[in-house]
């Protein structure tokens, strides 16, 4: 039974790699969807990873609780990055200039900021925090056979509230006039006007939307796997993936959810691949371009068929 | 009498143009009454201020006798007045009820099966039949007008405005579409209908409110008033809409499509099994409601699109796989129907934009290096043989110029190319007057020349003014190629709704 | 032949590109000396120790133009492919494909080997397989639409992690696992002559490449045919498109020269401006380049000097420790220039609403004198601009009189 250990020690894992991914995602799929290319999900978890790892190592620091300190990260991540994406809604919104050159700059300032703001708290470029989500199995849950291995074992909390919120994404967009109108206003804004709607409004809520829940998963990087914000590596260009994963799932919250589990499998192997049997041979240089070579080929086969937002990108 | 809208005074200055000025505008309840003006002449923008999408300057609105301020679309139906917009202002791949009911969804979470119910009433009533569970992107331009007006009614309103609605029907679907503005109108609704066609106006409208650049001409009684006096108002001056051209003398065949099949951009087939040819000396008119392949046709002649099956020849050889740049030096010329996506580099001077299909032919350039002095020579050269008009001459970017000017340009680029072929893809749409005639004499001339004219248009009288030959098209199928002096515009309407001579005979 | 113009009447003038860049560097610069107020350090002290630790000195000076060299190629990368509509953000793994390129081929060519064959070789091949690297994302955008953002992203992690373990692989330093071993000198592309007028600084050729490769990327743009069909291409694909410009092939030829061009970059950094290669570091330069081409407008002019700026910026940031600001302070004014320059139409309408009300005050002035001379009603637009300058000069007091009236006369009110 060595695979199936194999396959209990990649799921949980790659679960845990998913949900910042799938933040990321989720949180570009509201920007684009109401008509703002976002290609800023970098910085924007990349300032949620940092803003959780300040506040909670600050908060873990005084000698106030582990958990709450953990909470109170998350938030500050989700506000963080919320307030970086205003910058990139006034931007594309207001100003009308070109999104892709403003989501470049504020990747970049997200990266300088950030650095900046270590440097002075703690003297050099890292953020550490003393303690991360500690992973629990579900009570009942995790003893059904197979799924209770792979889904209800060592599981951390925030991979639920990820999950939640991607339940009420879909009913949301799908169910709500919220998102008719928010799916409107990225094919056709002037349709959206002309039915007495304010397209920059719902503009701004997409763009900011997608600050928190990337901030979210920027913090969910730093309290599950990471445990610091680090200054050489920063996220590695999981904003990226997000936004490849948001691409290969064709704007839709099922393809997303599967296209960035998909990913979160390459992370789990590229990261863990020393430990487990079958790649052990493969240099980690090699296991480390595993993703993005990954994601150039998902994005090749799903090239043909595009279905993005026909107005995204598009000034209004 | 009552006016149920009146508009007093209304001033719209945009940077560097006056679109309305001091315009009054009174409507009756329960009338039909027609604003005529050219492209341009504002009225457009006249009734976006009455919309709420643009706010005027100057001047005060009336809806039933009180003063109001419409500062946005919302004010604008809660005074029940509702808008057809010229581009339909639908989303592609929405439902009918999905459009129907976007910003007046009636709570947060959405009943879309009440909304349905409400909308067969509605449709229903009116006789509109309209499937709401359709998605747009799968119904036809007609059905999607419908659901333009269904969206207004859906919103109770009961002063519907018509901007441009029949540019894109055929003459069939037009009738339909006077016949249900009487139905709306007998219902007690008041209607404005923006237009520059007289006829439409003739049949269903009682008054008529005419503009001229920006500025109120007259008001007329539409039944005793000729359609050549309303011409004459509109435009400033007499006008004659026939374009006096002689006998055509063809010579040989230039162009020669067999059995030609297309695939669109949904993948499925645009054009199909379509064979025509085309002789010096003639214009050729494809007749065609938008969008039944005509773009597909043109692509695949020009080279933008590859063909699937079937052969072209041009001057009896083949081209059915050549590259564009092999047909452009054989002698195809093209005025693409999209002036600013196609037709130009806008951010571009005139200069470049004359010479970007012969840059890298001697004398404008040597070895791979520019000639900046003869590709500015040709340049005067063009903007002083067909008259266009720039802020700085061949430097000015080509998104400077006024739409008229920009058109003229893309026409002496092509013209003055020498082309043994000119396809004339909507060569004057948004244009006024003055331009139309030029652009007309141009394409003339080439015939007469012993040119061969292809000309899509989506207008029928432009059609009819110009071909030789008329070549109807219906969803990528060649229908039936008649001359142009043997035909009318009720056969070849019905041809363009699919209907053949001969099916129609039996039935 | 005269060219037809139509009748249009004087305007104010426009916000020129240089104007516009500058206002986002001088607001970039503010940005930063809030930053540097807000944790309580002295921002003039700080801007002083840039210039000072840019500029002091002859081997400052030789360490800024070292440091410029690679900022100018990978500012020349992203402006090129700009040029064709392309947003080449890889540079950074172009960079990393070029320079282990040159150092592998630094550790294995014999030391025996004549010096400019050797440069030669060392030049071509790093170039050729930034070249190689861009091209990929060239290749897959346009033969299946893959964004290059996404794609170069891709592309920079992929690089990141062969330079990993291509180091490790071939040309480790024993003592130091995670270095390269230093390449000798003679194998740099340092000179002798450069080191001692600059006294020991990291000036190399690569200046002289960076400077040559400036005059012909300006000469390929603005002269040639190539050029012509990149920028129409990058101006409106459908037109070019259109006109028989084949839209694919000019996407795939800029991605490759924008990969040369930072290929080249990386072979400067590690094999001149530095002589080892370090695993797991991505080369920020291969952003800083963005800002480099967006302030210089894209010209291979703009991009010289932008690249200087940025170039003394960066450098002059060592010198910051002593006031203990951070040095990424200098990193965060980059982005904010960027931020700036992405966001240009509030810059451009600033100035050129600062321009209309000169104008309009100016006709207005005009207009009183020409009336004080009785020759009101008179076309403003038919006077010379030598009669206009002496107009205004005349009209000017009234005007300030009547204006200052008219406020008196609205707080009378």
């Amino acid at each position: 039974m060595e695979v199936w250990s194999v396959i209990t020690s990649i799921i949980p894992a790659a679960i845990a790699y998913t949900m910042p991914l799938l933040m990321g995602a989720l949180g570009g799929l509201y920007s684009e969807r109401s008509g703002v290319t976002n290609l800023c999900i970098e910085g924007l978890m990349l300032t949620g990873c940092f803003a959780s790892a300040t506040v909670t190592y600050l908060m873990q620091s005084a000698g106030i609780g582990y958990n709450l300190a953990i909470v109170c990260g998350i938030v500050a991540a989700m506000l963080a990055g919320a307030l970086l994406s205003v910058l990139h809604a006034f931007a594309a919104i207001n100003l009308k200039s070109n999104q892709v050159i403003s989501g470049t700059a504020i990747n970049m300032l997200a990266t300088a900021l950030t650095l900046f703001l270590a440097q002075t708290i703690t003297g050099s470029g890292n953020v550490t925090v003393l303690r991360g989500i500690i992973r629990q199995d579900i009570p009942l849950l995790s003893k059904i056979p197979i799924i209770g291995p792979l889904l209800f074992t060592r599981t951390y909390w925030t991979t639920w509230i990820c999950l939640l919120i991607w339940v009420v994404s879909f009913f949301l967009l799908y169910k709500t006039s919220f998102g008719l109108r928010l799916r409107a206003c990225g094919e056709h804004p002037s349709a959206v006007a002309s039915a007495g709607i304010n397209v920059h409004k719902m503009r701004y809520i997409g763009v900011i939307l997608s600050g928190l829940l990337s901030g979210l998963g920027g913090a969910c990087i730093l309290a599950t796997y990471a445990g610091e914000y680090n200054s050489t590596s920063g996220i590695n260009g999981l904003g990226f993936l997000a936004i490849a994963a948001l691409i290969f799932g064709q704007w839709k919250p099922l393809g997303i959810l599967a296209s960035t589990f998909f990913f979160g499998i390459c992370m789990t192997i590229a990261n863990m691949g020393r430990v487990i049997p079958v790649f052990q041979g493969i240099p980690t240089g090699y296991l480390g371009l595993f993703p993005y070579v990954a994601t150039l080929i998902a994005l090749v086969l799903s090239s043909k068929k595009s279905a993005a937002p026909i107005a995204s990108g598009e000034p209004f | 009498m009552s006016h149920v809208i009146e508009m007093i005074g209304i001033r719209k200055e945009f940077p560097g143009i006056v679109a309305n000025d001091d315009i009054t505008l009174q409507v009756e309840e329960g009338e039909i009454h027609a604003i005529l003006g050219e492209n341009g002449a504002g009225k457009s923008t006249l009734m976006s201020i009455l919309f709420g999408l643009y706010h005027a300057d100057k001047g005060v609105i009336k809806v039933r006798g009180k003063e109001v301020h419409i500062s946005s679309p919302n004010d604008a139906f809660d005074l029940g007045i509702g808008m057809v917009h010229q581009h339909f202002q639908l989303v592609h791949n929405f439902t009918v009820a999905e459009n129907i009911i976007l910003g007046k969804e009636g709570g947060f979470v959405y009943d879309i099966k009440s909304a349905s119910k409400k909308i067969k009433e509605i449709s229903d009533r009116y006789g509109l039949s309209i499937d709401s569970d359709m998605v747009i992107e799968e119904i036809t331009v007609g059905m999607q007008q419908r659901v333009e007006i269904l969206k207004m009614l859906y919103r109770d309103a009961d002063i519907l405005i018509f901007d441009e609605p029949t540019a894109v029907l055929t003459p069939q679907e037009i009738d339909e579409l006077m016949q249900i503005m009487r139905n709306l109108a007998a219902e007690g609704k008041s209607i404005i209908l923006i237009t520059h066609k007289l006829d439409e106006i003739k049949a269903v409208a009682e008054r008529c409110t005419i503009i001229r650049r920006g500025k109120l001409i007259d008001v007329v009684d539409v039944k005793s008033t000729s359609a050549e006096d309303m011409a004459a108002l509109m435009v400033g001056h007499p006008v004659s809409f026939k374009v006096e051209k002689d006998e055509a003398k063809v010579g040989e065949t230039v162009l020669e499509i067999k059995n030609l099949n297309v695939l669109n951009n949904k993948k499925v087939l645009g054009v199909k099994d379509f064979s025509l040819s085309i002789r010096r000396g003639e214009i050729v008119g494809i007749a065609g409601v938008d969008g039944n392949g005509q773009s597909e046709l043109v692509e695949a002649l020009s080279g933008l699109r590859k063909v699937e099956s079937g052969e072209i020849y041009f001057n009896g050889k083949e081209i059915t796989n050549s590259s564009i740049q092999e047909r452009n030096e054989m002698g195809l010329g093209h005025i693409p129907e999209d002036r600013q996506k196609r037709g130009l580099i806008l951010p571009a001077p005139l200069s470049t934009n004359f010479v970007i299909k012969e840059f890298y032919k001697e004398p404008y350039s040597r070895r791979g290096i520019l000639n900046f002095g003869k590709i500015e020579e040709y340049g005067e050269k063009i903007i002083n043989k067909f008259d266009v008009r720039s802020g700085e001459g061949i430097q000015s970017p080509a998104g400077t110029l006024s739409g008229g000017n920009q058109q003229k340009a893309i026409i002496g680029r092509e013209i003055e190319a020498d082309p043994e072929l000119l396809i004339a893809v909507q060569p004057t749409r948004g244009l006024d007057v003055g331009a139309i005639e030029f652009i007309h004499k141009e394409l003339v001339k080439e015939r007469d020349n012993g040119k061969a004219v292809l000309l899509v248009s989506f207008e029928l009288d432009e059609i009819f003014n110009l071909s030789d030959r008329i070549a109807v098209m219906n969803a990528g199928r060649l229908i039936d190629i008649v001359y142009t002096k043997d035909t009318d515009e009720h056969a070849v309407g019905l041809m363009m709704a699919g209907i053949k001579k001969e099916e129609r005979s039996e039935v | 032949m005269k060219s037809k113009v139509a009748n249009k009447p004087l305007e104010a003038r426009k916000a020129s590109p240089l104007l516009v860049s500058l206002s986002a560097v001088f607001l970039g610069i503010v940005a930063g000396a809030i930053l540097i107020a807000m944790i309580g350090k002295n921002p003039i002290a700080g801007f002083d120790r840039i210039i000072f630790g840019a500029l002091s000195n002859v081997r400052r000076v030789g360490n800024t133009l070292g440091m410029s060299t690679q900022l100018i190629l990978i500012g020349l990368s992203v402006a090129f492919a700009f040029k064709t509509g392309l947003f080449n953000i890889g540079a950074s793994g172009q960079m990393l494909m070029g320079g282990i390129t040159g150092s592998i081929l630094a550790y294995y060519l014999p030391l025996s080997m004549p010096r400019p064959l050797y440069l030669l070789i060392i030049i071509l091949s790093s170039g050729l397989v930034g070249a190689l690297w861009g091209f990929i994302s060239g290749f897959l955008k346009a033969k299946f639409n893959v964004h290059e953002v996404v794609s170069t992203i891709m592309l920079n992690w992929t690089a990141y992690w062969l330079v990993y373990d291509w180091i490790q692989r071939f040309i480790v330093d024993p003592t130091i696992v995670v270095k390269s071993k230093p390449i000798e000198q003679a194998h740099t592309l340092r000179a002798g002559w450069l080191t001692d007028i600059t006294n020991f600084s990291t000036l190399n050729y690569g200046f002289f490449l960076a400077v040559i490769a400036c005059v012909i990327i300006w000469f390929i743009l603005d002269k040639t045919t190539v050029g012509f069909r990149l920028k129409a291409v990058g101006s409106n694909r459908f037109c070019a498109e259109y006109a028989g410009i084949k839209v694919n092939r000019s996407i795939m030829i800029s991605m490759a020269v924008a990969g040369a061009l930072a290929g080249l970059a990386g072979l400067t950094y590690y094999c001149g401006y530095s002589n080892i290669m370090e695993m797991g570091k991505m080369p920020n330069e291969g952003f800083d380049g963005i800002a480099v081409a967006l302030l210089g407008n894209c010209s291979p002019v703009g991009v010289f000097f932008s690249a200087i700026f940025f170039g003394i910026l960066k450098m002059g940031r060592g010198s910051l420790a002593a006031t203990g600001i951070p040095t990424e302070i200098a990193d965060t004014i980059i982005a904010t220039i960027i931020y700036f320059t992405a966001t240009n139409v509030i810059l451009a309408n600033f100035w050129n609403g600062r321009f209309k009300k000169s104008f309009e005050r100016k006709e207005e002035a005009i207009a009183i004198a020409l009336s004080n001379q009785g020759r009101s009603g008179e076309d403003i637009s038919s006077l010379s601009k030598e009669e206009r300058r002496n107009l205004v000069k005349l009209g000017m007091p009234e005007l300030k009189e009547k204006r200052k009236n008219e406020k008196n006369n609205k707080e009378a009110k």
